[in-house]
């Protein structure tokens, strides 16, 4: 809202929190909801279940994903979410930020795209990360016959390689070569009983263009990790064409860790021009969008004396410029997608295509 | 000129209603405050997500999942306790029956305490009662669901495929209409079940209202009240909706329209309140901008005082007579 008169109203992050039972979702949330760290949260559950605090911030929802009328197969958002934000936004102060807990099963992209497609939300609230907690004893077996598992390990900002002390060195190192085939953006945090330090999954600003990448020594590889604040209007690309929609196609997942369905390319490239590739990745989002689960890039445009950075989940696409580009750093252009079915090579060759 | 009193309360304004002429302002905090000699207040609930009113009575339903009744005497009854839920939504019925729902479920209140439960494959977005006979409708994902609680009878089902968040019946039953989590509304003639599709807002419409005797229906979701014609023989279709008290950028956020005259009060997301003539787009403004937007308004029966709620908790009542 353009509204002049009333004061910008600061958004209350939220943080996703995936995780199949047993992962240690529910021994994490108690820690969350106990610990003296000087922040209140609001938890969304799908089941009262075993989280042993009463507490009135803990509230109980349906997981109902509506498909938006809109032709565009990818277009879903969790209608109960909608709902429950809304209603605690009413009552504001009572927490600092909100936790939605998903079920392993859960595609995490509905809840995500939840927070760029429903303007309420997107002005009340703003999604802080997506956390995944997984058991690093049974993730290998999970990741091989679960395309759930593998959805969610592809879509997190972070992982919580969760009961590391139930393995040996050599399964440990398996399996984050494992989550770092599937994810290479993310952060891995490793624990013993959920016993990761809360900072480290709590306000990351995963999804905030300021701070998007700025966290992720993987992605940045040994750049210095200040950022400034700037602010932007956000330039912010959707898809509603009722041409979007593209077919998807199930192949057979093989017990090869190379041949999971999901799988990752990064590209690294030159100076960009900068109206080619606009071009280009808003065509990509929107024709393979439905095979995206995210993309993360920094672009280095020509003649731009700023760093672009440009995200997104599935066809929702959102772009800006985030801070000058430092003496001594290097303008090169990188660009992370994490999907099913990406067509790699023509990807790659595009990208090529829209260097100066 | 209009005058404006107004209430600084301390809460997001779910409703306003007119109780035997006296003005009640319910908060999202659970508390809910009437002017009657004075400053008075009653606490029903620990978070108070809905409301509607019944006649003389005020139904709330909140989120510590009980479902009060409250007088205008600010004594108060518990009609329903089911536990650590959401009551998302509450409406009242003929014959002291009340519905109320919180998740897949709508129960339905006799006036004799019986209570009897609907469950839903998906979420029951929001409920209300046909204005004759037992009939309650249920906006739900692909559509609405028209049940006949007092009676073993089927459920008549209406399908249009989204997410259907809101629900309201004409005042002479002949159409029932949703908003959607789209920009749109959607309708029915109950009649044939003849679809109409009301659509091209720039935002989500979240506040209906009927005008007297039924005749328009105005909406939020625009920088204007939108006023779609059904006193036409297939309802609006094919017609103009009328846009009244067009503000270049801000959102209208609620509408309500005079109980007697072909008027609508609108309330902005700055906080204004225009009111509207439908014949000549003639408008007054009755409150300028403030601090946040308006969530409720509610006209007195002889249609001379408008009480007003918003985002924040600023309220009050506006005399047009002045």
């Amino acid at each position: 809202m353009s509204d002049q008169t009333q004061p910008a109203k600061a958004q209350i992050p939220v943080t996703v929190l995936t995780g199949f039972l047993g992962a240690g979702k529910t021994t994490l949330l108690n820690r969350i909801l106990s610990e003296d760290h000087g922040k209140r949260y609001a938890v969304i559950v799908n089941e009262f279940g075993e989280i042993g605090i009463d507490n009135d911030l803990i509230v109980e929802s349906d997981e109902e994903i509506y498909e938006m009328n809109n032709g565009c197969v990818c277009c879903t958002v969790r209608g109960d979410l909608v709902r429950v934000l809304e209603g605690l936004m009413r009552r504001p102060g009572r927490f600092d930020a909100i936790i939605v807990e998903t079920t392993g099963l859960a595609d995490p992209a509905p809840v995500a795209q939840t927070f760029f497609m429903d303007d309420d939300v997107r002005n009340k609230t703003m999604l802080d990360a997506v956390v995944a907690l997984v058991d690093a004893k049974h993730l290998p077996l999970r990741l091989k016959d679960s395309d759930e598992a593998q959805n969610q390990v592809a879509f997190a900002d972070v992982i919580v390689l969760n009961k590391t002390d139930l393995v040996s060195p050599e399964e440990l190192a398996e399996v984050e070569h494992m989550v770092r085939t599937i994810n290479p953006m993310a952060a891995i945090i490793r624990a013993e009983r959920a016993n990761v330090p809360l900072d480290q999954i709590l306000d990351r600003g995963s999804f905030d263009l300021n701070r998007v990448l700025a966290n992720d020594p993987h992605f940045l590889e040994g750049e210095d990790h200040d950022h400034h604040d700037h602010d932007h209007d956000h330039d912010h690309e959707h898809c509603h064409d009722e041409n979007c929609g593209h077919d998807h196609h199930h192949h057979h997942h093989h017990s090869h860790i190379e041949e999971l369905g999901v799988k990752s390319l990064s590209l690294r490239g030159g100076e960009m021009d900068p109206s080619r590739f606009m071009t280009w990745i808003q065509r990509v989002a929107q024709t393979e969008g439905p095979n995206i689960l995210r993309l993360k890039g920094i672009i280095a445009f020509k003649e731009d004396p700023q760093r672009y950075v440009v995200q997104g989940v599935h066809m929702i696409l959102e772009g800006n410029h985030q801070r000058d580009w430092k003496d001594g750093e290097k303008r090169e252009s990188r660009l992370v997608f994490i999907g099913r079915e990406l067509k790699e090579d023509l990807l790659r060759q595009e990208f090529e295509v829209c260097q100066v | 000129m209009p005058t404006v009193a107004p209430f600084d309360l301390p809460a997001h304004c779910i409703g306003v209603f007119w109780l035997r002429d006296i003005p009640h302002f319910a908060l999202a905090d659970g508390i809910v405050h009437r002017l009657d000699d004075g400053h008075k207040s009653v606490e029903l609930h620990d978070g108070l997500l809905s409301a509607a009113q019944a006649g003389d009575r005020l139904l709330t339903g909140g989120e510590d999942g009980k479902v009060c009744s409250l007088d205008p005497d600010g004594s108060f009854e518990t009609l329903a306790e089911i536990g650590r839920k959401w009551i998302s939504s509450v409406a009242a019925g003929p014959q002291d029956i009340v519905g109320f729902a919180s998740g897949r479920t709508a129960y339905v209140r006799f006036a004799d305490g019986r209570i009897k439960e609907l469950q839903h494959p998906r979420t029951v977005e929001a409920i209300a009662f046909a204005p004759k006979g037992v009939r309650l409708g249920v906006a739900r994902y692909n559509g609405a669901t028209l049940h006949f609680p007092a009676t073993e009878g089927k459920p008549t089902e209406l399908e249009w495929e989204g997410a259907h968040t809101g629900i309201s019946f004409s005042p002479d039953g002949k159409y029932l209409v949703t908003t959607m989590q789209e920009n749109a509304l959607h309708g029915w003639k109950l009649a044939d079940s003849k679809h109409m599709q009301m659509a091209g807002y720039p935002a989500k419409v979240k506040s209906l209202s009927w005008s007297a005797k039924g005749k328009w229906l105005a909406t939020s979701g625009a920088p204007a009240a939108i006023v779609w014609p059904f006193h036409h023989k297939d309802g609006p279709m094919g017609k103009a909706p009328l846009e009244l008290g067009t503000r270049g950028t801000i959102l209208a956020t609620h509408v309500c329209c005079h109980p007697n005259e072909d008027v609508v009060a609108i309330g902005f997301a700055d906080g204004m309140i225009l009111a509207a003539r439908f014949a000549d787009n003639k408008e007054v403004v009755l409150r300028r901008a403030g601090r946040s937007a308006i969530t409720a308004l509610a006209w007195d029966k002889a249609g001379r005082r408008l009480a007003f709620g918003s985002d924040d908790g600023a309220c009050g009542i506006i005399d047009i007579s002045g």
